[in-house]
């Protein structure tokens, strides 16, 4: 071992090496000016494409394991397994095609109604598929890594859903990988409305995947357990209409003006594995498609 | 001790990239929140061993290439791990004599002292800590710490690294 060979110089055990102080200052300074480049001027966004693009191997060799868990999975299923999802599948696929029938024909209608308005018509949106990569290991922040990048034309604020309802949005997109924000981050507030009133709201993350709150709804508001809330459009982020979730709790203080009631989103937030990013062209009251941060104050 | 630079820089790399993969394996239920902070924790043993190789400046080059590998800010862990590979190259000597257990508490406070400094940057940029949970990472850390000491030095032998 290397401990063996006899030392060229004496070494103390409690000596402290000066040089190593200032060495130490000049990393920390230097970590200080990064972090005050990237959170406030977001000028580092070249490095982190080069450093994200080297880290990309890296971010897949993590994810290997689970996706050899799900091939085996798939490979090892037994025959009766495999038929009844099949079976299942099927029954659903028939459901579901019958309720797109009804669903063209409304939807055909209610564009030539609102064409007949000359109201703005609601532009058919694309989807694209992404997998998760990573989940933020600080337990603290709803953030998510995904599989699709800026090559795929993922931008910035945009909205992503499960199959279920609204999961958050993009904060950083890089080159071949993106970064989500779930609206049950402290950090994010999303604009909502109760379907079942209309009336229009924040729904604000609490840092608990079940939990969302709405802290600007008076005392005398009207809002029931069991009201739906859906996307307002406000804000020029999320499309109009999608599922966010549903008030469980809604209680009056007659100390404070405001009604403290919580929400539980549809999106199952602390099992998801594929997202579906949303493409979609809102008109925003800036001009330019998600340019502006109005929906959510990222990080 | 030499000051003696003998190859292994891949296989240093290596171990960091495996403690990367380590911390995205899930974990059992309540265990979760007590993930040790492998990448730290390797740190802190590369630059116990090989003091005049892994110091400061790895020490924050490995933290930057983990903002940007989980997503971070950018120079959040690179600040952390730069003050633990300090702390660890000023009390090496003190360290490194004792056996893997009685190493355990030093290491124990080296991370406290890297988590608390992660969330104070956190808590900066908006994200306060809502418990003290956050602390529990350190004691998972202290925990594994003979073990990943006794498979590191095994390591550390057989590549000759110097």
């Amino acid at each position: 071992m290397v401990a063996l060979k006899p030392s060229r110089r004496i070494q103390y055990l409690f000596t402290v090496n000066p040089a190593a102080i200032l060495q130490l200052g000049f990393w920390v300074a230097l970590s200080v000016a990064t972090m005050t480049l990237d959170h406030r001027y977001r000028l580092l966004s070249g490095l982190r494409d080069v450093l994200a693009t080297a880290a990309y191997p890296a971010q897949y060799l993590a994810r290997l394991p689970a996706e050899a868990k799900g091939w085996l999975n798939e490979n090892l299923a037994g025959r009766g397994a495999l038929l009844e999802e099949n079976a299942r599948l099927r029954e659903k696929q028939l459901f579901l095609s019958v309720q797109l029938q009804k669903l063209t024909a409304l939807e055909a209608e209610n564009r030539r109604l609102r064409s007949l308005l000359e109201s703005a018509v609601n532009k058919p949106e694309r989807v694209l598929i992404a997998e998760m990569l990573a989940v933020d290991f600080d337990l603290y922040r709803h953030r998510i890594l995904l599989n699709r990048g800026r090559q795929h034309g993922v931008y910035v604020g945009q909205p992503v859903l499960d199959t279920s309802g609204v999961a958050g949005q993009i904060v950083q997109a890089e080159p071949f990988t993106s970064m989500a924000i779930f609206i049950t981050d402290v950090n994010h507030g999303l604009p909502i409305e109760i379907n079942r009133t209309g009336v229009r709201t924040l729904a604000l993350g609490t840092g608990n995947f079940q939990e969302l709150k709405l802290p600007h709804i008076p005392n005398n508001g009207d809002v029931k357990v069991g009201d739906t809330l859906v996307t307002s459009g406000l804000g020029g982020r999320f499309p109009r209409g999608y599922p966010v979730g549903a008030v469980t709790g809604v209680e009056f203080d007659p100390g404070s003006p405001f009604a403290s009631i919580t929400a539980r989103p549809f999106a199952r937030l602390d099992r998801i594995r594929e997202v579906m990013l949303l493409e979609s062209e809102v008109p925003d009251i800036e001009g330019t498609t998600a340019a502006a941060p109005a929906g959510a104050r990222p990080r | 001790m030499t000051d003696e630079t003998r190859g292994g820089g891949w296989i240093i790399a290596l171990s960091f990239l495996a403690a990367f993969l380590l911390g995205g394996v899930p974990l059992v239920g309540g265990l979760e929140r007590f993930r040790p902070d492998w990448v730290a924790m390797v740190l802190i043993y590369w630059s116990m061993a090989l003091p005049h190789r892994i110091g400061v400046g790895a020490g924050w080059l490995v933290g930057l290439l983990m903002d940007v590998g989980r997503g971070g800010l950018l120079g959040q862990h690179a600040l952390a791990f730069a003050v633990v590979a300090y702390l660890t190259c000023q009390t090496y000597r003190r360290i490194r004599v004792a056996p893997p257990w009685h190493q355990a508490f030093s290491v124990l406070v080296f991370l406290l002292v890297e988590q608390v400094l992660v969330f104070w940057i956190s808590g900066v940029i908006g994200y306060p800590p809502r418990d003290w949970w956050y602390l529990a990472p350190a004691l998972g850390g202290m925990a594994c710490w003979p073990l990943l000491f006794v498979v590191l030095r095994d390591v550390h032998r057989h590549f000759e690294i110097g």
